[in-house]
């Protein structure tokens, strides 16, 4: 097949703006009450704004300045973040086998993309376009983000309290959305059940961002059940069915047509292996 | 200190979220662990939807959220595209809390 072909799958880059500008914009209204909160406790709006671009990742920073307004250290702050932020370990690991690769510091640069909304986006809809989905997403988080971050540490208190427009909601509302191609699934369910039980049984118990990361535990007990009639109807293969049956992927990558040349490839390699 | 500070955090983060695309980009994983690693998202994400709905740090609040994602829910079950999903569930929190609840 040669590498020029473009298979019916491929979205354009219209369509794919379309998906990712209600997350951006989400973003942004939060970047502009943290941008507010920021130098209320204490940060310049450079800190406040830099912060943004080089850590990127909201619900720590948010945590950096609830314990500076409550008096705290900055590194103590900054240990809280890392805390909530240790999800994101496992986030990278479940896009990275999706991205091509390459040079280090292009590795690099796609883990600095990794968010709950930028993988999401690229497992949930998955595709060919899934590393185009991902960057997208992740670059649209980065301008947001920042730059709201930038307005409102600079600009004062400009929207007052996000609760007002209920943009609290808007969060587990678009994850919600993102979570739904695995509810399709029956392991999805499976590890969203497990996943949402453990969270909110440890986060009493727990400091913030371990229920989180416990909630993990929910994808191994999915791994417990067997996939569900239900499952290979998703985009991809690999999500919720035995994908040791070699002639089961590629029945079902023959049913879809070729939409994604490396999976086809993949399915040939295990077949010659086994050949 | 606080630039210092900043700089952990960053750095820290950034290791954290590269990890995966620095180790294992480009390459194939056993099918079994990429099937666990792409359910890793469905617990994680279940988890922030559950915690950003009740839980209010480490206690649990019912609060205009829960109407709010409870509507987001009906949304994504009848197929409903992902910036509706997303400004229902704020327009249903923002009345709730408009109408003098949560």
């Amino acid at each position: 097949m040669p590498p020029s072909f473009r298979t019916p799958g491929h979205a354009s880059a219209r369509a794919l703006l379309v998906e990712t500008l209600p997350i951006g914009a989400a973003v942004a209204a939060y970047g502009l009450s943290y941008g507010v909160l920021a130098v209320a406790a204490g940060m310049s709006p450079l800190a406040a704004t830099v912060t943004s671009l080089v850590v990127l990742a909201g619900g720590s920073q948010f945590a950096f300045v609830g314990v500076l307004a409550a008096g705290g250290a900055p590194l103590a702050g900054a240990m809280a973040g890392l805390m909530v932020n240790a999800r994101y370990l496992a986030f990278g690991f479940a896009i990275a086998s999706h991205l091509p690769g390459g040079s280090l510091p292009r590795r690099v640069l796609d883990g600095y993309l990794v968010l709950d909304e930028s993988v999401a986006l690229a497992l949930g809809r998955g595709g060919v376009d899934r590393v185009r989905r991902f960057r997208l997403a992740g670059w649209t988080v980065v301008v947001g983000w920042t730059g709201a971050s930038a307005v409102g540490a600079y600009g004062g208190a400009l929207i007052g309290d996000p609760g007002t427009y209920g943009l609290d909601a808007a969060f587990p509302a678009g994850f919600l959305a993102l979570l739904a191609p695995w509810l399709r699934t029956r392991r999805g369910r499976v590890a969203a059940t497990v996943g949402a039980g453990l969270a909110l049984g440890l986060a009493p118990v727990v400091p913030p961002g371990v229920p989180i990361v416990a909630a993990a535990l929910g994808a191994v007990a999915a791994m417990a059940v067997p996939p569900g009639a239900g499952d290979g109807g998703h985009a991809d293969p690999a999500l919720g069915t035995d994908t040791e049956t070699v002639s089961g992927v590629h029945d079902r990558a023959s049913a879809r047509g070729v939409d994604d040349r490396a999976s086809v490839s993949r399915v040939d390699d295990r077949e010659g292996r086994r050949g | 200190m606080m630039w210092i500070a900043i700089a952990v955090l960053a750095v820290g983060t950034l290791a954290l979220k590269a990890t995966g695309p620095v180790a294992a980009a480009g390459s194939e994983l056993p099918p079994r662990l990429r099937t666990l690693v792409e359910l890793l998202p469905a617990a994680l994400l279940a988890a922030l939807v559950a915690n950003q709905t009740v839980a209010d740090g480490a206690s649990m609040t019912v609060d205009a959220r829960v109407p709010g994602v409870a509507v987001a829910a009906l949304a994504v079950a009848l197929r409903a595209p992902f910036a509706l999903v997303v400004l229902l569930g704020a327009g249903v929190t923002a009345l709730v809390r408009l109408a003098g609840w949560g």
